[in-house]
């Protein structure tokens, strides 16, 4: 009775462990009956030739929700109405770690999208994973589509640039953080512009804290490390990784992260969070409603986002572009974009690929770069797109968008100002999110959880090495 | 008289609950009597004790007729285990591209990236909301018990919490004790505690600990609740004539209830490793600062969210030989403790 007993439980035991086994050996496949759905309608017109009638389906999978998602089926639709050979289908896939983890899923499965939007600390990750994507330098070659590194802005074009300078994806989506601040609370407490080093910063909030504004700055909350660590290093001009970020090799790669000047800052907002200067409530929570209802005064923030503060600042705010170190002779450099760009995916049906090349035709084109600059919070991301922009004299009365497009053309790039280019850097990112979070709650000193971020941070790196040496 | 309608209700009562482990612990206290009759008419109605050898017309009916099972096990069991322990070994990039030969390559990433600290996490987890939610659902129990006609209405309200899904009550439970928002944060704030779960991983982590058990008590407390009523009310009676209180749930009932409660210590630990998830996930994402990071969450992380099915691979075999290790562990401690007759 006993042992039998026990004999049961161990088998149930096992079996648990098996489902949980199951649930882990298919990965792929656990997304497969989700994808499969948009794939269907992939392949479905291949038996047809591309006309009028029966056009081919391009699916694109995005991260664009809201009114960012509307305005890009905005420009799907203007596409779709432009010609009849293709039908260009956008689906909203979830934030951005989700589109890239689908990606992969999908891709395994081999039921990956036509174009799939892999945002920027994604870009490592699918670059060297080649056989995966089609080049899109080659795509456009290959369809006698004029397209060259040098029709990018400088910050997005060394962004995603491979070894070549030739561009594998192609940019869309760039954004750069810049400061927003609250016009009314600052003019409270007698200050008239916003501050341009971090020591001004501190001196504000302790003149903000005197008129009873308590938060003086809050940070981006999905995107904390990316605004006051890699976006920190490119503006100051700091090393953020060896190899040149990353750039150069893969191989024996390791985190700059405990450099003095990345200590300081964190240890600057971990002793402002002390005293209630600086709020940012882990990566699951925004931070945009502590600046659109007025808690925290000044924000960290992408410049994609100034269309969502638009809509919900009932106070007048202004953009400055972000502080600097106090008394560094690199500063200010220059910044990168974040955001994302396109990637083609490999092994679809021949007769889709004319497609994808004139749709990203479509999107690199001065008209659409111009229309979704416009009406996001975006840069232009072709030097056409800006200059068409500037014509319009859409910067004249929109200040506010010229900020950030200052930022990523303030200096042309140095070694350490091109970008980031870490594999798996959303791994290395949720490290490093963990370490403010401990700084932050007081839990480490600045020190110690970088120190602690780096080496879990160097290890991811070392994974994707191996991974990717093959 | 008054003892003949006891027992009567303890029969009734001890089959009604169908708990056939404990519907005999009393040889030692010797009121078996009439008990014996009423096990062999209900063994009656069940199965026969004794086997007949079954004859089949031909061999192949018996393996058409355990196909369904054998296909079930190998779909859902041992191929995707194989898979996993194929995986183990296999080093490729995010893309399943280059996949080579990594030998234990994979097992010892699992073990460097902060294992020990999942670990940790784990064990404390479990510890802390396997003994408090039993402790509460034997409380509950016992309570609910000693209570009159209401007793049904108890049962039905204590038993709810576990009718809601871990993803439900994750998301009303980050409601409660959303820091700024929250009724049940403010109720903490107002009594001096700077509550942040986003940032504190201690707050984090008690968070977490605090659902589960509310979910797991209700649980417990089914079992707790089927377990006392199957202990006969003679054997109750009988000890109140010796002891009370505390002497007579030490003495008496706690170890009649031997049986559930290894039944449900094996359900909260297994729970507690395994089913914890959908919580973790909803609340925190294992954060802040990885202070909610089990090892299920971080088999979650590395498989799913980062796609290194090797790495996850061997996470899953590590998970394997410690839940078994532990029910090893488990099964031999409480042997020598449980009493089934």
């Amino acid at each position: 009775m006993l042992s039998q007993s026990n004999k049961k439980k161990t088998t149930a035991l096992i079996a648990s462990l098996g489902f949980l086994a199951a649930a882990c050996g298919s990965t792929a496949s656990a997304t497969t009956s989700t994808v499969a759905k948009s794939t269907t309608t992939t392949t479905e017109p291949l038996t047809g030739n591309a006309n009028a009638s029966n056009p081919i389906t391009i699916t694109v999978w995005t991260a664009f929700s809201g009114v960012l998602g509307q305005t890009f089926n905005n420009l799907v639709d203007q596409f779709n109405a432009s010609q009849g050979n293709y039908k260009v289908v956008a689906v909203y896939k979830g934030p951005y770690a989700t589109v890239l983890a689908d990606t992969i899923a999908a891709y395994k499965a081999n039921a990956a999208p036509n174009i799939t939007q892999i945002f920027d600390a994604g870009t490592a990750t699918i670059m060297d994973a080649q056989g995966a994507y089609v080049p899109v330098y080659k795509l456009m070659k290959e369809n006698n589509i004029p397209f060259s590194t040098s029709e990018f802005i400088g910050g997005a074009a060394s962004y995603y640039e491979n070894n070549q300078g030739n561009l594998d994806s192609m940019p869309f989506n760039s954004s750069t953080p810049v400061l927003y601040y609250n016009k009314t609370e600052l003019a409270n407490a007698g200050i008239t512009t916003p501050p341009a080093t971090w020591s001004q910063v501190q001196a504000d909030a302790d003149l903000l804290a005197q008129k009873g504004q308590k938060c003086a700055l809050t940070s981006s909350g999905a995107y904390v490390m990316w605004t006051d660590l890699e976006e920190f290093a490119m503006w100051n001009g700091l090393q953020y990784a060896t190899n040149n970020n990353g750039y150069s090799s893969i191989n024996n790669v390791s985190l700059n992260i405990t450099a003095q000047p990345f200590v300081d800052h964190m240890a600057m907002l971990g002793s402002m969070a002390q005293k209630g200067e600086y709020v940012w409530n882990g990566t699951s929570t925004s931070t945009v409603p502590l600046f659109t209802n007025g808690t925290c005064a000044m924000y960290e923030q992408s410049s994609a986002s100034l269309t969502t503060i638009a809509a919900g600042a009932q106070f007048p705010f202004g953009v400055a572009p972000l502080p600097t170190v106090d008394g560094s002779n690199s500063a200010p450099q220059n910044t990168v974009v974040g955001g994302a760009s396109m990637w083609v995916m490999a092994g679809q049906p021949s007769n889709t690929y004319a497609g994808d090349a004139q749709f990203l035709q479509f999107l690199k084109s001065p008209t659409t770069q111009s229309y979704w600059a416009s009406h996001t919070g975006y840069v232009p991301v072709t030097k056409a797109g800006s200059q068409l922009l500037g014509q319009q004299n859409f910067y004249a009365s929109h200040p506010n968008d010229l900020v950030a497009v200052n930022e990523l053309n303030n200096k042309p790039p140095t070694a350490y100002s091109k970008g980031i280019r870490l594999g798996y850097l959303p791994e290395v990112r949720a490290v490093e999110a963990s370490a403010i979070a401990d700084i932050l709650s007081g839990k480490q000193t600045a020190q110690a959880a970088l120190a602690s971020a780096r080496t879990q941070g160097n290890a991811i790196l070392q994974q994707f090495a191996a991974q990717y040496n093959g | 008289m008054t003892i003949n309608a006891s027992e009567k209700s303890a029969i009734s009562s001890g089959t009604e609950a169908g708990f056939t482990p404990s519907e005999e612990p009393t040889t030692e206290l010797g009121v078996k009597t009439s008990r014996k009759s009423s096990r062999r008419s209900t063994s009656s109605t069940g199965t026969p004790s004794n086997f007949l050898p079954v004859s089949f017309p031909n061999k192949f009916l018996p393996l058409l007729l355990i196909l369904p099972e054998v296909l079930v096990v190998a779909v859902f069991f041992i191929w995707p285990s194989a898979q996993a322990i194929y995986q183990s070994t296999i080093q490729s990039n995010a893309f399943g591209l280059g996949s080579k030969f990594a030998g234990l390559a994979n097992f010892k990433a699992a073990l460097a990236s902060g294992y020990t600290r999942s670990l940790t996490i784990t064990a404390i987890f479990t510890l802390v909301t396997t003994v408090v939610s039993m402790a509460i659902g034997l409380l509950l129990a016992m309570q609910v018990e000693q209570t009159g006609r209401f007793r049904p209405i108890y049962r039905t309200l204590f038993i709810w919490s576990y009718a809601v899904p871990g993803a439900v009550a994750g998301t009303i439970w980050l409601f409660l004790f959303e820091p700024k928002i929250g009724p049940g944060a403010k109720l903490l704030q107002s009594m001096g505690i700077h509550w942040n779960f986003a940032l504190s991983g201690s707050q984090a982590f008690t968070l977490i600990c605090a659902m589960t058990i509310w979910q797991q008590c209700a649980y417990n407390y089914i079992f707790f609740s089927a377990g006392l009523q199957a202990i006969p009310a003679n054997v109750i009676e009988a000890a109140g004539l010796d002891c009370k209180g505390w002497q007579k749930f030490k003495y008496i009932i706690f170890p009649l209830l031997s049986p559930t409660t290894l039944f449900v210590l094996i359900l909260d630990v297994l729970s507690a490793l395994f089913g914890s998830f959908s919580v973790i996930d909803i609340v925190s994402q294992g954060g802040p600062g990885g202070s909610t990071t089990t090892l299920v969450y971080a088999l979650y992380r590395d498989g799913f969210q980062n796609g290194d099915v090797g790495l996850a691979g061997a996470e899953t075999l590590l998970l394997f030989v410690l839940s078994a290790i532990l029910l090893l562990l488990q099964s031999r401690i409480t042997r020598r403790r449980v009493h089934y007759r």
